[in-house]
């Protein structure tokens, strides 16, 4: 087995994430040696966490400069890193940090990246990777004779790795910065009010809503501000994360009055996220396969629709009510409000 | 303080979104079944580059949008009678493959060469757009290698938006985790932004753009350079599509009371 490199970064707190520690499960999983490679402003208790994981060694690259998910001290710190671990394979967790530098850091290695994939295995020493393609439309599982060969692990596809803390002896790694490396500046982080927030990607389920919810209904109106208060009153209680069809967000990049708190980012599906969640309840969703791939990764699927014959639904759910979703989801929150 | 921006987006064209879509085994690797029968579109969130590009270069007096293009002449040809009708841009076109099955540092090494060789091109006030990633291969990692081998290390993955600041530094918003986006300030040009979804819808057909830029693109087509474009070191193992299709137990005629407690009841159980 060839030496493989768990290229991870801290999060603020100085923890590793779980997405982190599930590259490191699957790191562990091919059986042969690793090294881990850590990137943060420090590493120690992050690597503490983790020293009784078997890595051969610990390579760590510190410093204020490091805190800040940025691309050029970023991509520094991960050459670095993987050119002192001297790896053939790198396997790093697919975060939105280590997503923008992996491909640059692998071109500045000689070597190839993969992104996206949701499986890594190896037979006979030989490692292969699964990743779709055309939008979650087709997998494809793949090998590589270029090295080093960098994968970037999707979250929520391994198991993470557990076991004991210690103390681990890190290994520094240099890295000299430019100027040039500080021509941008992270600023902060713009996010919704913590009660406002509706995407919630640790949330055990993901409800999806359709642009039905904003089309005319049997009484001949709209009914959008009942919409609004049905799917917040729903989310609230449950703690669900907020998913929607591409149509919906669209109407109201178009400007038409819509759900207010739906943005792009709630963009599920071909042109949006694939979020993974162990259950799934579309309501007011229509159209065909394509639109669909947003459920790839969602075990329990179940959809609410008027229409029976729903693309979104046959086939897709394990179970599909034929019914007013409106009428469904009062009596859901209330039944919730109940239990509570 | 206003800068005249040269912006060059990347972006190429993948099957319509609503196509039915099957791999098959092509001589040299996988290949989609009558790809080039498939009707094709630009690749939605290099869409959203060019629409962006073409906002910023309009507030931005002396700009100039460049959209470079990798794909098959023909098709290439048909996508940009659309296309050429949404924003002006000037065409650089180059002759290869656009499936998802190619390598995006071969693919990066082609734009970045075209990009290289476009006249008068001031890296001082270059912008390098494009999807941050695509709707075929859907790597996220072409506009990365692209910016490298330009030498351009300022670069945002993920971009929602962009706003320049009276210093002419650049306010940038990307995408992370949880619903959030990270507030970056870049001092200056030259940067890369691969951009998500944006801010701006798909702009109004309008057809003297449209005539204008025709007039550029055709002549573009036929100079186009052939880029190899391959998927040299890769073992495609097997290439298949899921298995989607689930049992659907239908549930109809049945009062929205008893549904819903159905469902809290699954919402609830661990």
């Amino acid at each position: 087995m060839e030496t493989i490199l768990v290229l991870a970064h801290t999060e603020a707190d100085g923890s590793l994430a779980k997405a982190a520690l599930e590259a490191l499960g699957a790191a562990k999983s091919l059986g042969g040696a690793f090294v881990v490679g850590l990137v943060g402003e420090n590493v120690q208790a992050a690597a503490n966490n983790i020293a009784s994981c078997g890595a051969a060694k610990f390579l760590g690259v510190t410093g204020a400069e490091f805190s800040q998910a940025r691309y050029t001290t970023d991509a520094a710190a991960a050459e670095a890193v993987c050119k002192a671990a001297g790896a053939a394979i790198v396997i790093a967790p697919a975060t939105s940090r280590w997503n923008r530098v992996l491909a640059g850091v692998a071109h500045r290695l000689g070597g190839r990246t993969d992104t996206h994939v949701t499986a890594v295995s190896a037979a006979d020493g030989v490692v292969s990777v699964n990743r779709w393609y055309y939008r979650q439309r087709m997998e494809a599982v793949l090998q590589r004779t270029q090295r080093p060969w960098v994968i970037a692990l999707e979250a929520g596809c391994c198991e993470a790795w557990k076991g004991s803390a210690g103390s681990a002896a890190v290994e520094a790694v240099a890295v000299t910065l430019t100027d040039a490396c500080k021509q941008t500046t992270v600023t902060g982080v713009r996010a919704p009010a913590a009660d406002q927030q509706t995407i919630r990607p640790d949330a055990k389920l993901l409800l999806v809503a359709g642009a039905g919810w904003t089309k005319t209904q049997p009484d001949g109106k709209t009914h959008t501000p009942e919409a609004e208060k049905l799917i917040l009153d729903f989310l609230r209680q449950t703690q669900a994360s907020l998913g929607s069809s591409k149509s919906l967000v669209d109407l109201s990049g178009e400007g038409q009055a819509v759900l207010t708190f739906m943005t792009h980012l709630h963009q599920i599906g071909q042109t949006g996220s694939t979020p993974r969640h162990p259950k799934g309840l579309s309501t007011c969703c229509h159209g065909e396969e394509p639109h669909t791939v947003g459920w790839r990764f969602i075990n329990e699927r179940r959809a609410i629709d008027l229409n029976p014959n729903c693309g979104w639904a046959r086939g897709k759910a394990d179970v599909l009510y034929v019914a007013d979703a409106f009428a469904v989801m009062a009596k859901v929150n209330e039944l919730l409000a109940t239990a509570k | 303080m206003s800068t005249a921006y040269q912006i060059v987006v990347c972006g190429s064209l993948v099957p319509d979104p609503l196509q039915t879509l099957e791999p098959v085994a092509g001589p040299s690797g996988p290949a989609l079944k009558n790809e080039m029968m498939l009707p094709a579109v630009l690749d939605p969130w290099a869409g959203h580059a060019l629409f962006e590009a073409a906002h910023l270069a309009k507030s931005a007096p002396g700009s100039k949008v460049w959209l470079v293009s990798l794909g098959p002449k023909a098709k290439l040809q048909q996508v940009m009678m659309t296309v050429a009708q949404k924003v002006p841009f000037e065409l650089v076109a180059l002759d290869g493959p656009a499936g998802g099955f190619t390598e995006a540092a071969d693919v990066a090494a082609a734009l970045a060469d075209a990009i290289n060789a476009i006249p008068g091109l001031d890296k001082s006030r270059l912008l390098v757009f494009g999807g941050w990633e695509s709707a075929s291969r859907g790597a996220g990692a072409t506009m990365q290698i692209v910016g490298e081998r330009l030498g351009v290390t300022n670069q945002f993955q993920g971009v929602d938006k962009l706003t320049v600041a009276a210093d002419g530094s650049l306010e940038i918003l990307e995408r992370i985790e949880g619903g959030k986006h990270q507030v970056s300030k870049c001092a200056a040009p030259p940067a890369v932004l691969g951009w998500a979804t944006g801010n701006l819808p798909e702009p109004p057909n309008n057809p003297q753009v449209g005539m204008m830029n025709m007039r550029v693109v055709m002549p573009a087509l036929q100079r186009a350079k052939p880029a190899k474009v391959a998927a040299e070191g890769v073992k495609f193992a097997s290439v298949t599509l899921p298995k989607q299709q689930r049992d659907t137990k239908i549930v109809k005629d049945v009062p929205a009371e008893e549904i819903a407690r159905e469902l809290v009841a699954w919402i609830t159980k661990d």
